[in-house]
């Protein structure tokens, strides 16, 4: 039993911490929060050349047939340069979602030209009332036809191709399609856009069935808190050397308790729910039973935390944590959006709920 | 990463399992709620049964008789003892602290003197540190020890100390030079607990019982050959047996919570709340699934933790985040289960209505001094602040 990274683990996750840190350095995530979509060209090019569009996927779609804690290690590191941009819509949202429900077919149509960085997609689920149980979807396609409105989509606005999760199944639809509307919704996270999307008879093409949509939604939300770790990891170390170096009454101010103690909850915080995510991960790659849990667990653990160890941060700046110049917000803004997708600690607290209490697949004698 | 169990880890894990199955006694939960002075020959003879199968201290160099185990190997020790609901070994300070740290630190004729002793419960072992004016601040203490010829003479009070009641022998921390700075004066004395002048007095701490002692020395003589690690240097040897503490508790303690929400699950079906099971209320369900994710975050974490102490070969201080991880979860389980139980989680063991025969009223006190032993709260996030993340010292 080895819970360390494996050397190839490690330098993969030094490699693109690296490869953010170079090409997405706080400036230009700056820079990209203040366009309309936050999406760059360039640096998507790069991302594919890196092989980061295609990590999970088989190799016979163009992907790199990584598993999911590779996965999870990079979206850790995308998390920590709070990388803008379509790559988590598109990898282990939309990818994932057609990797799990696709044919052949569709996914050497669908998902080749993701891996090969030439599309970017991402998947509209909420409708009006924002449920994330997906029984409670109401939008369904008579005729290859889509009505309706979808919210929260993100990115939508740079997606050559819209996913949509419909009662009936899973639906590509070509953003330029007739009847088809993409407008912004004005979200608090700046670096990841998010849109209302209408249809109106808009043609669209069933990809797969709902059945084995759990699953990829499994891997994005693992996907979703290994990036929230990132964030929070980085919140913790602008946090640390902002109180080793503030001084106030003649003293670094990281050397009262009542601030140290603020930065060693937020490590413990992060510390908790890298574990929780790395299991996740694991156990998703592995396919154990459990893993539905595991990753529900995590983002029990990391929802609450995310918010947590953004308001210590905060905290511990004092005032400087409170201006727009200090990068904390952004980190923090990230954290609550995050906290929402795919289900918050409440939903997810139900979810281990209902197994551990009411089906008791995961009884006390188990482990 | 891998957390399947290596072919190695299987076959350590299959021995111990046949072997639990046959020699772990089946009465334990009969004794389990006696007091500690009367099932203590009970936990001895199992300790010694353990120990003559070479199970009593599996993370032990092999040439100590243990098993050199590997640290995973001592998580799935851990385990199985709980799977097979096996009683506790009577000695486990000794074990699990004072006799690594003998170990560690020990002369050669220390180590064949106490070792083996250690490992079949023949003796068993306590642990001088605290002091009334050295809680926290250890490096305070002021239990002298004062070198005559071939002895030192020791003069103190320490408080706080499991198993003193019934130790033979005590790892205690001392004062032997009060000029230098306060954590350069201290030495370790192995002092044997019927040595003229130790007195023992039971602590009675606010569950009623006296897990704990204070131990009086008054011109108590130990031998020089006694010190153990070097004269002046104890500071080091009592940090290493404190890091042990931290590092290895949690281990064997994500079993025992699993359990208890076990059961505190199989109780929220039975209790009521609004007309409905527990189990039913919105709330109820809420607080009971934080408590199982935190609980599998506790395991994770120490997983991880072992992984990182088996590329560094020592326990670290990352030990501090399990240490204030378990003892603030136990808190709120237990709190969790007064709300579940509602008036009847307050009845104590010897009330006929008391649910599992007191434990939760008990375990509702008990866990208040969770937060405290073994270092409180507040010194293990001094701990992180300081030694994990870098900050300056506060104090």
């Amino acid at each position: 039993m080895e819970f360390g990274l494996s050397e190839s683990q490690e330098i993969l996750k030094d490699s693109a911490r690296k490869f953010f840190a170079g090409e997405c350095p706080m400036e230009e995530v700056r820079r990209l929060m203040e366009t309309e979509t936050g999406y760059d060209e360039k640096l998507w090019a790069k991302l594919a050349e890196q092989g980061y569009t295609g990590i999970i996927f088989p190799e016979e779609f163009g992907g790199v047939g990584l598993g999911k804690v590779e996965l999870i290690l990079l979206m850790e590191e995308a998390g920590r340069a709070l990388v803008p941009g379509p790559f988590f819509s598109t990898v282990p949202l939309a990818g994932a979602v057609i990797d799990a429900v696709a044919s052949t077919e569709h996914r050497k149509k669908y998902l080749e030209p993701i891996c090969e960085g030439k599309a970017r997609s991402t998947v509209a689920i909420l409708e009006a009332g924002a449920n994330w149980n997906l029984d409670a979807l109401k939008i369904s396609a008579t005729g290859s036809k889509i009505n309706g409105e979808k919210l929260f989509v993100t990115d939508a606005a740079v997606a050559n191709f819209i996913l949509v999760v419909a009662q009936d199944g899973v639906y590509a639809v070509d953003p330029k399609a007739p009847g088809i509307s993409i407008a912004p919704m004005a979200g608090m996270d700046l670096t990841r856009k998010i849109y209302a999307v209408k249809f109106k008879d808009t043609p669209a093409e069933k990809i797969g069935s709902t059945a084995n949509l759990s699953k990829a939604f499994d891997i994005a939300t693992a996907a979703l808190v290994g990036e929230m770790v990132g964030g929070m990891q980085r919140t913790l170390d602008i946090t640390v050397e902002y109180a080793k170096m503030r001084k106030q009454f003649g003293k670094p101010i990281g050397m009262f308790q009542a601030v140290q103690h603020h930065c060693a909850d937020m490590y413990l915080e992060t510390e908790s729910s890298r574990s929780a995510a790395y299991y996740a991960a694991w156990a998703l790659e592995e396919n154990v039973p459990e893993a539905s849990v595991a990753v529900s667990i995590a983002k029990v653990y990391a929802s609450d935390a995310g918010r947590t160890v953004g308001n210590r941060g905060i905290q511990v700046h004092g005032g400087m944590g409170f201006t727009w110049e200090n990068d904390v917000h952004l980190f923090y803004r990230r954290a609550k959006a995050s906290e929402a997708a795919f289900g918050d600690s409440t939903f997810h607290r139900e979810r281990v709920a209902q197994q551990v209490i009411d089906h008791e697949t995961l009884s006390a004698k188990s482990a | 990463m891998d957390l399947n169990l290596t072919a190695d880890e299987k076959l350590f894990r299959d021995e111990l399992r046949s072997w639990l199955a046959a020699n772990a006694p089946k009465d334990w939960p009969a004794w389990q709620n006696k007091p500690l002075e009367e099932s203590y020959p009970y936990l001895r003879a199992w300790q010694r049964k353990l120990y003559e199968a070479g199970w009593a201290a599996v993370s032990w160099p092999k040439e100590f008789g243990g098993r050199s185990a590997s640290l995973m190997q001592q998580s799935i020790f851990w385990e199985e003892m709980a799977r097979a609901e096996a009683p506790p070994m009577a000695n486990s300070l000794g074990l699990g602290l004072i006799g690594p740290t003998i170990i560690a630190y020990g002369t050669e004729a220390q180590k064949k003197r106490f070792v083996p002793k250690i490992l079949s419960a023949e003796e068993i072992w306590c642990q001088g540190f605290s002091e009334p004016n050295a809680g926290s601040d250890l490096a305070n203490l002021q239990t002298a020890a004062v070198l005559d010829g071939d002895h030192y003479i020791v003069n103190g009070q320490k408080v706080w100390t499991s198993y003193g009641w019934i130790g033979d022998w005590c790892e205690v921390v001392t004062r032997t030079d009060s000029a230098a700075a306060k954590h350069k004066g201290l030495t370790v004395l192995l002092v044997d607990m019927k040595t003229p002048g130790v007195e023992v007095r039971p602590l009675k701490q606010m569950t009623g019982e006296s897990e704990f002692n204070e131990i009086f020395f008054r011109d108590v003589r130990v031998p020089k050959e006694n010190v153990l690690g070097k004269v002046n240097d104890g500071w080091n040897v009592a940090i290493s047996t404190l890091m042990y503490e931290r590092g290895s508790y949690g281990a064997r303690l994500h079993l025992i919570f699993k359990r208890s929400i076990g059961r505190l699950i199989e109780l929220s079906k039975k209790f009521q709340r609004n007309g409905k099971p527990a189990s039913e209320d919105l709330i109820v369900r809420q607080k009971l699934a934080q408590c199982y994710a935190e609980i599998e975050i506790m395991r994770l974490n120490q997983m991880r933790a072992f992984s990182r102490m088996t590329a560094t070969g020592v326990p670290g201080p990352e030990g501090s985040i399990q240490k204030l991880f378990w003892s603030e979860l136990n808190q709120r389980l237990q709190q969790i289960a007064q709300e579940i139980l509602g008036p009847y989680g307050q009845l104590l063991g010897d009330d006929p209505y008391a649910v599992d025969n007191g434990a939760w009223s008990y375990g509702y006190l008990r866990t208040r001094g969770n937060t405290i032993e073994a270092g409180t709260s507040e010194v293990q996030r001094n701990i992180i602040g300081h030694f994990v993340l870098g900050l300056p010292r506060s104090y």
